[in-house]
């Protein structure tokens, strides 16, 4: 599959850089790990499609030389689905972050999900909202602090990839932008998947979450996915106060005999061209 | 040849006038008075090889459209008005990227849940405004179920000549009654295709806000890679915060569509020449309008209509040529006083009346009738 060897450059528009992340933000460790996997899979430019929503993460289309779409706040599925319908052949990325994702977004997620539509969503999961300055998301722990839960927040979090699973994606799995190596493989795995996939990757974001956190350098959230992330095997073996503030890591969930969406959708349309 | 000719449903003539236009894509979400739109697509577009989604809410209806427009397709979605108020975000981003695409709002009464099955015209001014922000937009208020479907036709050549969100709206009137419609053969009918640019991917930029004209919009997947976002953008794609680049892109999304008016612009004057009063009325309201003008004739008084089929971007040139001769206008409308604010604004020297009802009725003959001898005597 491999044509070439690999070269960021290649995949990156440098006229678009600097990126508007801050220094030691997680998001670039995954935009290079996706570059890496979209290269392992062997897709051209022209046929990678990525959408985004609105935020930090939201702003990667920007610096890949894809067809990229930077769309509105949560809706970045909703487009990918029409392009993915419309267009089959093309390999259609999402990028969202847990606010894009899982709160304005979680509707069109639960129903991307719900279709198994041949495409992958990957979840840059800060537990905040960065780029608004820090305010509390739905993955946000409970007990930690936000802009908006100056005393501590009361809303239990989702589980981005037992939310997946549930709704019906048929490829679930979770990495730490600390796991870059590991994160490379899931990528390729997800993309490879047909159906939708949904990789949840724990990011750090030191500057809105970590500092009002007691995690205000980056070295510090890093730990926190070293020391917080357990790979799910080992996970078995353990209590729910052992997994307690842990989260799993590895391919949580896949299906490989579901059907998927745009595929049903054009075999009914080769049906009634036939009949 | 024969003439193809139906009894069908105004919301039916829209279907049918998308297939004819080349629709590629429906997205939508069911909601009353518009669903038969959704329903009859349901059939049709798979039965062509085309694609027809129901979302899961309106406004990914509206992200999927969208999105494959973007890939190239021409795109449609039906609504009335809360669904319509949902869309407005990515009606925003349609204009922002310049995406074609159609968006039916079959009116019903509002604000809010409103009147479902009911008919208004609450909804012409939020065609205009309803997404934050300076832009243009085209709207388009057919009359009658036959010119529903043509009208369907040129709301697609418009938004792909112009790439623009193109808004029909109808109402539930028009959407709900059956009437004869003489179905066109697409040969017959002009039908603008999605065409890639004419420059090589390497010298394509998918804006221009100087040249005046407007830069095919390259599909997606056919190696033109390019950048797509709502923030403020050069002619590159690139999200930018510069002084003139800012400026040059508001003028644009608005010159495009004003400076183009002639094109664009579409009205019906019926018996204005020898007219004391001037109704100015649309849609569905516009029928009435005609019965009382006759009545009215019988009665010796003489009126006229002007009646906008393109009501946005709004005739201005036509109201304020017709003000200087006919110095009394009576704008019917159901509802509460819309584009009576733009015939106020556009005639010189005429004095505007309104006849606004908003009951869930149809505006009668009678009503008009009467409000014209009212201004009659005035």
């Amino acid at each position: 599959m491999i044509k070439t060897k690999f070269n960021y450059d290649y995949y990156l528009r440098k006229n678009t850089l600097p990126h508007i992340w801050c220094p030691g933000c997680g998001d670039g460790i995954i935009l290079k790990a996706l570059l890496r996997a979209i290269h392992k899979c062997g897709y051209s430019k022209d046929e990678v499609v990525i959408t985004s929503g609105i935020g930090c993460a939201s702003r990667l289309p920007g610096y890949v030389d894809f067809n990229t779409i930077h769309t509105t706040h949560g809706r970045a599925l909703t487009f990918a689905i029409g392009m993915k319908m419309y267009k089959p052949k093309l390999k259609v990325i999402t990028i969202s972050g847990d606010g894009d994702a899982l709160a304005i977004g979680g509707n069109h997620f639960i129903h991307a999900a719900r279709r198994n539509i041949d495409m992958t969503l990957i979840v840059f999961n800060n537990y905040t909202y960065g780029m608004t300055g820090g305010q509390y998301s739905p993955t946000q722990p409970l007990d930690s602090f936000a802009t908006t839960t100056p005393f501590g927040s009361i809303e239990p979090p989702f589980d981005v990839c037992n939310l997946a699973q549930a709704a019906g994606a048929t490829w679930v799995g979770r990495s730490t932008s600390y796991h870059a190596v590991q994160l490379e493989k899931f990528m390729v795995d997800a993309l490879n998947h047909t159906g939708f996939s949904v990789l949840d990757v724990i990011t750090n974001c030191h500057i809105s979450y970590g500092r009002r956190n007691k995690m205000k350098s980056p070295v510090e959230m890093i730990k926190y996915q070293k020391e917080k992330a357990v790979p799910a095997r080992s996970a078995e073996n353990m209590s729910p106060e052992e997994l307690a503030g842990r989260f799993k890591t590895g391919i949580l969930f896949e299906a490989k005999d579901r059907p998927e969406f745009c595929g049903e959708y054009h075999k009914k349309l080769e049906l009634l061209k036939t009949k | 040849m024969s003439k193809n000719i139906k009894l069908m449903q105004g919301n039916e003539a829209v279907a049918e006038g998308a297939v004819i236009a080349g629709c590629d894509f429906f997205a939508g979400y069911p909601i009353t008075p518009s669903s038969e739109v959704a329903e009859i697509l349901s059939s049709k577009l798979p039965k062509i090889g085309k694609v027809f989604l129901q979302m899961e809410d309106e406004i990914a209806a509206m992200g999927a459209i969208l999105g494959a427009a973007l890939g190239g397709a021409k795109t449609i979605t039906a609504t009335s008005g809360p669904g319509m108020s949902l869309k407005q975000e990515n009606i925003g981003y349609a204009s922002m990227c310049e995406i074609p695409c159609v968006i039916v709002n079959v009116m019903r009464g509002g604000p809010s849940t409103g009147l479902p099955t009911l008919p208004a015209q609450g909804d012409v001014m939020q065609a205009k405004w309803g997404t934050h922000g300076d832009h243009a937009v085209i709207a388009i208020t057919p009359s009658s179920v036959n010119e529903s479907l043509y009208e369907t036709i040129r709301a697609f050549n418009l938004a792909i000549k112009y790439r623009t969100p193109v808004v029909i709206l109808t109402d539930e009137i028009i959407g709900h009654m059956r009437e004869k419609v003489v179905i066109p053969d697409k040969s017959e009918v002009e039908v603008i295709d999605v065409k890639l640019p004419d420059v090589p991917p390497e010298k394509y930029n998918p804006y221009n806000y100087t040249s005046g004209k407007v830069t095919p919009l390259a599909p997606m997947g056919e190696g033109y890679r390019y950048h797509v976002t709502g923030l403020i953008h050069g002619e590159t794609g690139f999200p930018s915060q510069k002084t003139d680049i800012i400026q040059n892109a508001q003028n644009w999304l608005i010159d495009k569509i004003y400076k183009n008016i002639k094109d664009i612009e579409k009205f019906e004057e019926f018996q204005t020449d020898d007219a004391d009063i001037l109704i100015v009325a649309y849609g569905s309201t516009s029928r009435s309008a005609r019965q009382a003008i006759s009545m009215a004739r019988a009665a010796g008084i003489k009126v006229g209509m002007f009646r906008p089929i393109t009501i946005w971007p709004f005739p201005d040139e036509q109201i304020s040529n017709l003000s200087k001769k006919i110095k009394k206008i009576l704008v019917v409308e159901m509802n509460m006083g819309q584009v009576i604010l733009e015939v106020q604004r556009t005639a010189c020297g005429s004095k505007v009346y309104g006849l606004h009802i908003v009951n869930g009725e149809p505006i009668t003959p009678d009503n008009i009738l009467a409000k014209i001898k009212e201004v009659s005597e005035n």
